[in-house]
């Protein structure tokens, strides 16, 4: 009786909700809020997009919302001189560099984690991650006296090599969740079937995390190319990164705030075009693959 | 091929897995592993497909009355398939190139792996889902895809573990059906791990019983049945559980449970006095008093469940707690005062120390 009521009431409110919530975009507290926040969010994007369509003169003369003239000048100015365009390659190169590097060294000991116990396995596979809990300031005096012993100052391999001590342990952490995710018994099966080890590895393996490896692979390239304190303690001229760069702008003239604003967005679509090809396993990679 | 293991054990950290265990396979045989979930039916399997090395003992293949010892060798290089109790296919490989792997590997000619794995599709029913991906299927498809990845190598040893347990009832009637003739085409020696006695009578030619990592008998899958050595292969070998009534015999008369005092007819005339159990499946135990002379209990209806045209009545008696399968359909409702019968000549005996003292001369199947 109560449960035949219960449905019957249920099935009269679903009834009545579909067409409303069809007819018309309704205000309420929800919609509010979350208006309010992709405004906040959206807001420092925005005003760094306008500034850079907008000349010096506009951006100190006030606030405006809506640049008076749009302007390319300063984004002209960034793809033709070389000491800005260099900072964008320079980034990218050992950005790239890094997110290879660390792949590649991640991608056997995620394995050996996910399918072996050894001796101190656990605590080793702890103690990779707390890695990335250190500060990259403690690395930086190290690394600088190291690299310039060696003549590896100023090279995008010296950033890129840097940026391991944190990529590493995090592609090791986010492959052995996907790794983990998969059943030890395909790897019995392949070897069944007689693959070797590599065969396997390559083959059949690899495809099958090749989300998890996408994800790891983003996770790297952000980590790298929004890391500054490094990347611009191991460098001086050849393999100045962007964000080097764009903190000495400061010239006779005063602040180029147009430029800056520029060389900003800029920076911003690396990471933005990476995020829309994993958006949809970026979670799980959040997750460290553990979902 | 036959499998020999000789005095393999296999420890892990302190545990032992598998204990001393000496088992001879012969060539082209079926044989299945019965026992409880963690009986080390799937250890034992790791073991002969070479997946596990074991600490102890070796593990030889017989070719042509010649002996090998593959302990340590690796899988690769051994002629062994195996089928887990999951579906393991590879999701990344359409259900043709899963079937076509092995052979992939071996590095067949095109054609020739083509018509294989077409051949092989058509035995496994699989014939329109062969450009799927094996995760858009039904878990008995995947099952079969494994199988048929497992059985078109043609390798020597075959090894399934419990293949059917995860389909649902009609898809492993199918199966269980195909599997002994596909088995036999094979022409290799096959061992299949299943918990259900059921399944060791219909498709075993020979049955292996484990029971805590260790193998109580082997032998033809019948005679296991009929003349289980021990208590314990017994009590593996029933479904539903072997009904047991320990008594005291002493001269002529054997002491119940409940104090009371019955002749030592039937299976127990000859044995000497002391303690035993007496074993007896459902189907031993009678709703209706038999013709001749029997041991009666009077007790209560715990549940009764029909299966069919069958029915299986749980009762509580002085006696324990007992499982009768009855012909007919019994709707007895929990507490319903009945009594039951065993015939003293059809029943198992098995001493103190649990070994079979005394089996009925003729069992009816159950």
């Amino acid at each position: 009786m109560t449960t035949e009521s219960l449905s019957t009431s249920a099935t009269r409110s679903a009834a009545e909700a579909t067409p409303k919530a069809r007819s018309a975009f309704r205000f309420n507290g929800g919609s509010l809020t979350l208006g309010l926040y992709l405004f906040f969010l959206v807001l420092p994007i925005y005003w760094l997009v306008v500034m850079s369509l907008k000349t010096n003169a506009e951006i100190n003369s006030g606030m405006t919302l809506w640049p008076r003239e749009i302007t390319f000048d300063n984004y002209r100015t960034i793809f033709t001189d070389p000491s800005w365009y260099s900072g964008y390659i320079n980034s990218l190169t050992y950005v790239v560099m890094n997110t290879v590097i660390s792949i590649t060294l991640a991608l056997p000991a995620a394995y050996a984690f996910s399918r072996y116990r050894f001796l101190g396995d656990k605590h080793l596979f702890f103690w990779l991650l707390s890695n990335r809990m250190a500060p990259p300031a403690i690395f930086a005096l190290p690394f600088f006296n190291l690299y310039s012993a060696i003549g590896l100052f100023d090279t995008p391999l010296a950033v890129a090599l840097a940026h391991c001590l944190f990529n590493v342990p995090l592609a090791v952490w986010i492959l052995e969740g996907f790794m983990s995710g998969v059943p030890r018994e395909i790897d019995e099966t392949a070897y069944l079937d007689g693959y070797s080890f590599p065969r396997f590895f390559v083959r059949i393996f690899t495809p099958i995390i090749a989300n998890g490896i996408g994800v790891t692979a983003f996770f790297c390239f952000m980590f790298s190319w929004v890391e500054l304190l490094l990347a611009r303690t191991l460098t001086t001229v050849n393999a100045k990164p962007i964000a080097a760069t764009m903190t000495r702008t400061v010239s006779a003239a005063g602040m180029d705030w147009g430029l800056l604003a520029a060389a900003g967005v800029l920076t911003l679509i690396p990471g933005a075009l990476v995020i829309w090809f994993v958006r949809n396993y970026i979670a799980k990679g959040f997750a460290l693959g553990r979902v | 091929m036959g499998l020999v293991l000789d005095r393999v054990r296999r420890d892990v950290g302190a545990l032992t897995h598998i204990h001393e265990t000496t088992l001879r396979l012969p060539p082209g045989t079926m044989t299945v592993l019965l026992g409880a979930t963690l009986a080390g039916k799937t250890s034992l399997m790791r073991l002969m497909a070479g997946l596990d090395r074991p600490t102890s003992g070796r593990i030889l293949v017989e070719e042509n009355g010649r002996e090998r010892d593959v302990t340590g060798l690796p899988v690769r290089e051994r002629s062994v398939a195996m089928v887990y109790q999951q579906f393991i296919n590879y999701p990344n490989l359409s259900v043709f190139e899963n079937i076509a792997s092995p052979l992939r590997v071996k590095g067949l000619p095109k054609a020739e792996i083509d018509g294989k794995v077409r051949a092989m599709a058509r035995l496994m029913q699989l014939e329109s889902f062969l450009d799927r991906m094996p995760l858009n299927l039904s878990g008995g498809q995947q099952q079969r895809t494994a199988m048929a990845r497992a059985l078109i190598k043609g390798a020597d040893l075959v090894l399934l573990d419990e293949p059917l347990a995860n389909l649902d009832y009609k898809l492993r009637e199918e199966l269980r059906e195909e599997l002994p003739r596909i088995v036999r085409m094979s022409n290799a020696t096959v061992v299949y791990a299943t918990t259900e006695p059921q399944e060791a009578l219909l498709l075993g030619s020979h049955t292996a019983t484990l029971w805590q990592g260790r193998v109580t008998q082997y032998g033809p899958s019948a005679e296991v049945y009929r003349r289980p050595q021990d208590l314990i292969t017994a009590r593996i070998f029933s479904d539903p559980p072997l009904n047991l009534l320990p008594v005291t015999k002493t001269g002529a008369e054997i002491l119940l449970p409940d104090g009371s005092k019955a002749p030592a007819t039937g299976a127990l005339t000859g044995l000497a006095d002391g303690d035993y159990q007496l074993g007896f499946r459902a189907h031993q135990l009678g709703l209706r008093a038999p013709a001749g002379t029997s041991l009666h209990f009077d007790g209560k209806v715990v549940v009764s469940e029909i299966a069919g045209s069958e029915s299986f009545v749980h009762v509580e008696c002085s006696g324990g707690r007992w499982v009768a399968l009855a012909s007919g359909v019994y709707r007895l409702e929990p507490g319903t005062p009945i009594a039951v019968h065993i015939e003293p000549t059809t029943v198992f005996v098995f001493d103190s120390a649990g070994k079979l003292a005394h089996a009925p001369a003729f069992l009816s199947a159950a």
